[in-house]
């Protein structure tokens, strides 16, 4: 399976996404600068976390803007599997690919730290190497995570099971609406977490609590 | 021409740092403060002299990057 990681210019977790996507798959995957207006034939294109643009205006915001989003978005349209991790997921929110808002922390606080993620729906692309309900470690580190959508849409994210990881045993680090950690959209090939699976994929990390979501998306999950 | 567009979260957002800004001014004193809310100003100069282009110009620029309108408000004001 190949990949690509999105690069720009702020990011700070993509040499750790591009390290699990090369474990995981037995490749490198593709880079693509925020410039770049087309996107190598790839089965998954990974957005990592960081910072781009400095958090300016909002999370997300700024690089939602660059031209290469514009690819992405034209790949997810195809059915291409898209994965956004922390500010992945909120610049994917901010060019529309997802739906709602990420929100500054309710405590006002960077939180960096180990939380407990529920498997709020197993028959995901992204989860089936999962159990139904399982319960698993994620590291998160992130200032802006606050997850915000209104009554309706949260409504339609929970009757359709778009609702896929969720804070557990009170672990919710960022006052995230219905503990919601990450979303698939409607079609199911777009998905944006808070979480860092990709720091969870190896013993010498601890555990590889993280890495059936990879292999689930990468189509080599057990 | 100038212009300032005023972003403003929507009714019903939780503002953490509206709350903290409110619980500071209570701090130092200032009784008789209710809710506060945070928000951005954007002083924007244009060099067209049309206001009606100017005033659609600046609409787009809220709906497409200024505001985040799943959560925000904003107004636009010319001159």
């Amino acid at each position: 399976m190949k990949s690509a990681v999105v690069l720009l210019p702020g990011l700070n977790r993509d040499r750790d996404m591009i390290a699990a996507l090369t474990k995981i798959s037995g490749q490198a995957p593709a880079t693509v600068w925020q410039t770049d207006t087309e996107i190598p034939d790839v089965d998954l294109i990974a957005i990592p976390g960081g910072f781009s643009f400095g958090d300016y205006l909002r999370c997300g915001a700024i690089a939602a803007r660059m031209p290469v989003m514009r690819a992405v978005a034209e790949k997810a349209a195809k059915g291409v599997t898209v994965i956004g991790v922390c500010n992945g997921f909120q610049i994917l929110v901010e060019a529309g690919l997802l739906p709602g808002a990420l929100m500054r922390n309710a405590s006002l606080k960077f939180v960096c730290r180990q939380v407990k993620l529920r498997i709020a729906n197993a028959n995901t692309m992204f989860t089936r190497g999962y159990q139904p309900g399982q319960i698993i470690r994620s590291p998160v580190a992130h200032h802006d995570g606050n997850y915000f959508a209104d009554a309706e849409t949260l409504a339609r994210l929970e009757g359709e099971g778009q609702v896929v990881f969720c804070y557990a045993d009170g672990t919710n680090p960022n006052g995230s609406i219905n503990d919601i950690a990450g979303i698939v959209n409607d079609r199911g090939n777009v998905l944006g977490l808070m979480p860092h699976p990709e720091n969870l994929i190896e013993a010498a990390h601890g555990g590889n609590d993280g890495r059936a979501l990879f292999e689930s998306a990468l189509g080599i999950a057990a | 021409m100038k212009a300032r567009i005023t972003v403003t979260l929507k009714n019903g957002v939780l503002d953490p740092q509206g709350k903290a800004i409110e619980h500071a001014l209570s701090g130092l004193g200032f009784d008789g403060v209710g809710q506060v809310r945070q928000g951005k100003v954007f002083d924007i100069e244009l060099t067209g002299t049309d206001k009606t282009k100017a005033e659609t110009d600046l609409k787009a620029m809220c709906d497409k990057l200024l505001a985040n309108t799943v959560i925000e408000n904003y107004s636009v004001a010319i001159g």
